[in-house]
C-alpha cells in the first residue's frame, strides 16, 4: 500500500529515455542489425560487469580513482577558496594577480599535462596535481565573484559592530559569498571527476584505476568492458553530483525555497 | 538602564569631492541634544540628513567642526552608538537570535551570562520570542526591522540613530512600529535621533523636530513638540505642529526645487565611491 503510494507519487518521466535506449540497443543487437563486435549486446556488457566485479582488483581500481579524485578536489578547492577570497578582498592583489590569472585560465587544462608529466612523471602525484588544477579554476573564479558581490551595506554593518578584518571575512564575507563558493565547489567536483578519468587515460601507468580498466579493455578489443567502464564512470559522476546537490541545498537552507 | 548620551554638534561642515571639486553637503550645523531626548530630523532628499547620521555613527570621517559625544570627539564607529538603517541589513544566513547576538561579537563589557541575558531581553523587547530561531526570509518587513532594532540595542548603546527606519514599510506596520519605538525609547531611556521624511512620524516621536534644507544641508528651524505622550495624531495641537513643520518644508522645496535632485545624486555618487573592506 505504502509502496504503491510511493511509486505513484514520484515523477518517473526521467526513466523514459534510458529505457527506450536500452530497448533499442537490445532489439538492434538481438536482431543482428548491427555489427555486434562493435556494438555489443547488453547481456554481454552485463556478463563483463559480473566478471569484472568478481575479479580481484576492480573495486580497488574504483577506490584508487576516487582517492585521486578526492585528494585533487580537496587540494584544488582549498587553494581556490583562499585564492578567490584574497583576490576579491583587495584591489591591490587583484591588480597584481588578476590579469595573469585571467590569461592563464585560457590555457586548456589538458595542455598542462605534458608539462606536469615532464616534472612529475605519470604517477599519482602528477594525476593529483592535474585534478587539483582542474578544480582550482571554477572554485577560484566563483569565490572571487562571490566575495566581490558582498553588498556595501552589509560591510557597513560589520564596521558598526567593530568587526576585525578576520571577523569580517569569517562572519560576513565567506557566508555571504557561500552560494557562489558552493557553486564553484559543485563545478569543481564535476570537473575533478572528469579530470581523474582524463588523467588516467593520458598519464598511463601500471597503476590501478577506472580509466586504466577502460584502456585495458580497448587494448584487448573488449568492447563490453569499455562500455561497462563508461557506465561506472557515469554512475560515479552522477552520484557525486547528487551528493553535492544535497549538501548544497542543506547548507543554503537559509535562503528559503529558492530553486 | 543604560547611560544616555549628550550629543554636541558645533559648526559642523562636511564636503564631498566630486570630480576634483568640493561639494558642500553640510554647512554650519549646530545642535545640542540632551541625554534621553528624542530628536527627529526632517528634510527633503539631498539635505544631508543621512550624511549627518553617518558622521555621528562614524561610518564617515573627515569633517570640520566639532562632533562630541559626552564631551569627547567622535572618531570611527563604537558600540556606544547604535544605528538602524532603512533596510534591515540582517545577515540572511543567521537566525533572529544569531543576528541579534552578532551585535555583541566585540562587546568586552558584558560577561557571557550578561550577553545571553541581553539577547533574550531584546528579543522580548521587540516581541519576537516565538521567532528566535527563524531566518530573515521567513520574516515580514516589519519583523525584520524589529530584529534590526534589537540588534542595534543589544549593546545597550548610549545613543540610537535611526535612518528612515520605517520608510520601506506599509502605513499600518509603520504606525504600529512608531508606537513600539516610542515604548522602547521610554523603557531604555536612551538618546534617539531619527531621520525621516515622514512629517507625522517626526512629530509623533520627537521632543524636537529639526527641519533641514538642502544645498548645502543646513538647519532651517527647530520646532519643539511640547505634547504629552502617548500622542494623539488627530488632536488639534498635534495637527497644528504638523502643519507648522510642513510649512517650513514647503518653503524649502520651493526655494530650491531644481537643485534637490542634483544634490541627492551627488550624495549617492560619493557613497558608492567609498567601497572599502576595512573592518
Amino acid at each position: 500500500m505504502n509502496l504503491i503510494h510511493l511509486i505513484r507519487n514520484r515523477d518517473w518521466r526521467w526513466a523514459v529515455l534510458p529505457l527506450t535506449l536500452l530497448t533499442v540497443w537490445y532489439v538492434v543487437t538481438t536482431l543482428g542489425w548491427v555489427n555486434t563486435k562493435l556494438i555489443v549486446p547488453p547481456e554481454k556488457v552485463y556478463q563483463a560487469a559480473v566478471k569484472a566485479i568478481s575479479r580481484d582488483g576492480f573495486m580497488e581500481g574504483v577506490e584508487a580513482s576516487l582517492m585521486r579524485d578526492m585528494s585533487g578536489f580537496v587540494i584544488g578547492s582549498f587553494a581556490g577558496i583562499v585564492f578567490g577570497v584574497l583576490l576579491g578582498l583587495s584591489r591591490w592583489t587583484e591588480r597584481i594577480v588578476g590579469p595573469t590569472f585571467n590569461t592563464l585560465k585560457h590555457i586548456s587544462l589538458f595542455a598542462w599535462l605534458p608539462l606536469i608529466s615532464t616534472w612529475l612523471g605519470t604517477g599519482d602525484s602528477a594525476k593529483i596535481v592535474f585534478i587539483s588544477l582542474t578544480t582550482f579554476y571554477p572554485v577560484a573564479i566563483n569565490t572571487f565573484d562571490g566575495v566581490r558581490s558582498v553588498p556595501r551595506t552589509q560591510l557597513e554593518v560589520a564596521r558598526v559592530y567593530a568587526f576585525t578584518r578576520w571577523q569580517s571575512i569569517t562572519r560576513l564575507i565567506v557566508p555571504a559569498a557561500s552560494p557562489q563558493i558552493l557553486t564553484g565547489l559543485h563545478l569543481g567536483l564535476i570537473y575533478a571527476w572528469m579530470a581523474t578519468i582524463g588523467a588516467e587515460f593520458l598519464l598511463v601507468t601500471a597503476d590501478t584505476g577506472l580509466g586504466d580498466a577502460v584502456i585495458k579493455g580497448r587494448a584487448a578489443f573488449n568492447v563490453e568492458l569499455i562500455v561497462f567502464g563508461m557506465l561506472i564512470i557515469g554512475l560515479v559522476g552522477a552520484l557525486l553530483n547528487f551528493i553535492a546537490t544535497r549538501i548544497e541545498s542543506h547548507l543554503l537552507a537559509w535562503r528559503g525555497d529558492r530553486t | 538602564m543604560a547611560h544616555a548620551a549628550t550629543l554636541e554638534i558645533k559648526n559642523l561642515n562636511k564636503q564631498y569631492k566630486v570630480r576634483g571639486e568640493s561639494l558642500p553637503v553640510l554647512e554650519n550645523i549646530s545642535l545640542s541634544i540632551k541625554p534621553g531626548e528624542f530628536v527627529s530630523i526632517v528634510g527633503s532628499s539631498g539635505c544631508g540628513k543621512s550624511t549627518l547620521l553617518k558622521l555621528i555613527i562614524g561610518l564617515e570621517d573627515d569633517y570640520q567642526g566639532e562632533l562630541l559625544l559626552d564631551g569627547s570627539r567622535i572618531v570611527g564607529t563604537s558600540l556606544e552608538r547604535g544605528i538602524v538603517f532603512q533596510e534591515h541589513r540582517l545577515f540572511p544566513w543567521l537566525t533572529v537570535e544569531q543576528n541579534i547576538s552578532i551585535g555583541l561579537l566585540n562587546n568586552t563589557k558584558f560577561s557571557e551570562e550578561e550577553k545571553r541575558k541581553s539577547v533574550q531581553e531584546h528579543i522580548e523587547l521587540v516581541g519576537l520570542k516565538d521567532f528566535a530561531g527563524a531566518y530573515p526570509y521567513q520574516l515580514s518587513g516589519g519583523m525584520s526591522q524589529r530584529v534590526a532594532i534589537a540588534r542595534a540595542l543589544v549593546n545597550r548603546p548610549e545613543v540610537l540613530l535611526l535612518d528612515e527606519p520605517f520608510g520601506a514599510l506599509d502605513a499600518f506596520t509603520r504606525a504600529f512600529l512608531q508606537q513600539e519605538l516610542q515604548r522602547i525609547w521610554e523603557k531604555e531611556g536612551i538618546t534617539m535621533i531619527q531621520v525621516t521624511h515622514d512629517v507625522e512620524e517626526a512629530v509623533y516621536l520627537g521632543d524636537r523636530v529639526v527641519v533641514m534644507q538642502p544645498r548645502p544641508g543646513r538647519i532651517k528651524r527647530i520646532i519643539d513638540v511640547p505634547l504629552p505622550r502617548e500622542r494623539n495624531r488627530s488632536s488639534a495641537e498635534f495637527i497644528a505642529i504638523k502643519e507648522e513643520v510642513l510649512r517650513e518644508f514647503s518653503h524649502t522645496a520651493d526655494a530650491s526645487a531644481g537643485l534637490i535632485e542634483k544634490a541627492a545624486s551627488n550624495e549617492e555618487y560619493s557613497h558608492s565611491n567609498e567601497l572599502s573592506y576595512q573592518a
